[in-house]
């Protein structure tokens, strides 16, 4: 019975919100935290109370190859974490960094819709379903891209639904072909059926949905869009955009649909290696020419989509453990240089990084935080970056790929560079700033924490011993496609 | 065949729209065409020229019939598209309000 809570209780939030709107503001803020963190605890105790076993839902008690089937195993509950936390981290960023802008109820309203529907995406057994949750996010983040209303922003929210309604349409068309040949939606009876048919199919509906989830995860030919989206938001809906959206609705959909219904078809992972290598490499050649810090950011971004993808693409237990593992630490860096970006842009007023300076004297908390994100993202020992890279690399290495284990490593490297511009030139850059404009609150500083706390100890998922309850259930879970057949249709 | 075929020319002339139309007016049309393309698809994969109306009533002997579940799913999707499309436009209108103008060559103040 939670199964539909993790779409109930933020929709009904959303809702709320939007009947109680008023003068204040005050309930918004109250009721979004209230549901997200309830569900973060939630989807924490699914997690470590459910372990390996998998439970579903059929909504409206229909049997399952006919009604709607929620899913739930340990990859998702694990996304749901993922999503829950930073959604949590966000909205305390928010409640000082929105206020600047206007102090909205519509904010709150629209990021509960997003939160929504990611849960949806990621909770769905039944594809049509999977496409009706990620509209519902996607059209949430256009709206929340322009919410600042100025020109550059909707200049790339109009960027970014153009894109995305394309990518909508592929995926639409890629429903299609496979009702066509299967003559159902739920996914694990796709899973069951498609083996039978002509194996030109598969190339038909892999096709179709590695070029339109592809273009949802940004990866390399289709990564276009993302700069401008990522850099134009607000700050709390960049980290949410790069952290957990572009997870949630490409990444995942790609396991889920490549891994537990095609079955890892050898000729799509070959793709995703070479795209994931690509991505590595341009994308962080591309951030490396950079002024801006939140497009520097974003462009790392793809760059680090790149690694989850190489890990997938090799399709061995310990690259997918790395791809999942990497994906967990990329929400964290991610969204808290994000976060250090908007609190820089708050109290001084730009993001170019050649205006910043003396900033670890007047921003302690956001300097410091910074320097974790930087080396967590960099790859540097104690922080969990290092442990997620070092996991794929090793894999690629294993996989007999030693080329692109290499050029895994020249990205990382690359990557150390260009974070290193950032300290030198932004945080403890020559320009003397003597005050801030405006004073950053303990809710953001409050974010900035709690995320670089837990770069550092989720370096610990990796340690033998808590290896077993936290990542392999995971692995298990996306590499037993037969398994996942058989626990959803309840044989 | 033919009929998919066509179907699929109509999802390129889509994607050729969007790809080289510099109105934006235009792009989001050629974005509706692409997707009401996507919808044929599934109506065709549903459709069937000798079945009838998938409606069982008396003195209808049950026969072959046309799977409904492709034209729920549509109706689904061209609510979703018409929610998107009036997004789209919405932007268009606040493009113009800000830029002065309807071509996508000139609004570029984002670079790289």
């Amino acid at each position: 019975m939670i199964l539909p809570s993790f779409i109930i209780i933020p929709l009904l939030a959303t809702f709320i919100i939007t009947l109680i709107a008023g003068k204040k503001d005050g309930w918004a803020i109250v009721i979004s935290l209230i549901a997200v963190s309830s569900l973060f605890i939630l989807s924490l105790f699914a997690f470590f109370a459910m372990g390996s076993q998998t439970i579903t839902y059929s909504m409206g008690n229909w049997p399952v190859p006919y009604g709607i089937v929620l899913v739930m195993d340990a990859f998702t509950s694990f996304m749901l974490i993922m999503v829950s936390l930073i959604s949590l981290t966000s909205l305390l960023f928010s409640i000082q960094y929105i206020r600047q802008l206007s102090m909205d109820w519509k904010y709150y309203a629209l990021f509960m819709l997003l939160f929504s529907g990611m849960n949806g995406v990621i909770i769905t057994g039944d594809l049509f379903n999977l496409f009706v949750f990620m509209e519902i996010a996607l059209l949430s983040a256009f709206a929340l891209v322009a919410y600042g209303s100025r020109a550059e922003e909707f200049e790339a929210a109009f960027k970014y639904a153009v894109m995305g309604s394309v990518s909508s349409s592929i995926i639409l068309v890629g429903i299609a072909v496979t009702y066509g040949a299967t003559s159902t939606l739920t996914l694990a009876k796709i899973a069951e059926i498609l083996p039978q048919k002509d194996p030109v199919i598969l190339l038909w509906i892999g096709g179709l949905f590695m070029a339109g989830f592809g273009l949802k995860a940004a990866a390399m030919p289709f990564h276009a869009w993302l700069p401008d989206a990522h850099s134009s938001a607000p700050a709390p809906i960049s980290s949410m955009l790069s952290g957990v959206l572009i997870k949630a609705l490409g990444v995942y959909a790609l396991i889920r649909i490549f891994f537990n219904v095609l079955g890892a078809p050898l000729i799509f992972m070959q793709i995703f290696m070479v795209m994931g290598v690509v991505s590595i490499i341009i994308g962080v050649f591309l951030a490396i020419a950079q002024w801006d810090m939140k497009r520097l950011l974003a462009y790392h971004s793809i760059s680090q989509i790149g690694y989850i993808l190489l890990g997938m693409g090799l399709a061995t237990p310990l690259g997918i453990i790395g791809a999942v593992y990497h994906l967990f630490n990329h929400a964290l860096f991610k969204s808290l240089l994000f976060y250090n970006a908007g609190a820089v842009e708050m109290a001084i007023g730009t993001r170019d990084l050649k205006r910043m300076g003396n900033l670890s004297k007047l921003l302690p908390v956001t300097s410091h935080t910074s320097m974790v994100a930087s080396l967590s993202i960099a790859g540097i020992p104690p922080f969990n970056g290092f442990f997620s890279k070092l996991v794929i690399i090793i894999a690629a290495i294993q996989a007999g790929q030693p080329i692109l284990a290499f050029l895994a490593v020249i990205g990382s490297i690359l990557t150390l560079a260009s974070f290193m511009k950032v300290q030198r030139y932004g945080f403890r850059g020559e320009r003397e700033i003597e005050k801030v404009k405006t004073k950053i609150g303990w809710s953001m500083n409050l974010a900035m924490l709690s995320i670089a706390v837990l770069c550092l100890v989720t370096s610990i998922m990796i340690i033998p011993g808590i290896k077993e309850v936290t990542l392999d259930p995971v692995m298990v879970a996306i590499m037993n496609k037969a398994e996942y057949i058989q626990l959803v249709m309840g044989r | 065949m033919t009929v998919y075929l066509l179907c699929f020319i109509l999802f390129l002339v889509g994607l050729y729209g969007v790809l080289t139309k510099r109105d934006l007016i235009k792009i989001v049309l050629a974005l509706t065409i692409m997707a009401n393309a996507a919808n044929l698809f599934l109506i065709l994969f549903g459709y069937n020229a000798n079945a009838g109306y998938p409606i069982l009533s008396e003195g209808v002997v049950p026969g072959p019939m046309v799977d409904p579940l492709t034209q729920a799913m549509v109706l689904t999707a061209i609510v979703i598209e018409l929610g998107a499309t009036a997004l789209l436009v919405a932007f268009v209108v606040r493009l113009f309000q800000k830029y002065k103008t309807f071509d996508i060559t000139k609004i570029r103040r984002l670079s790289g």
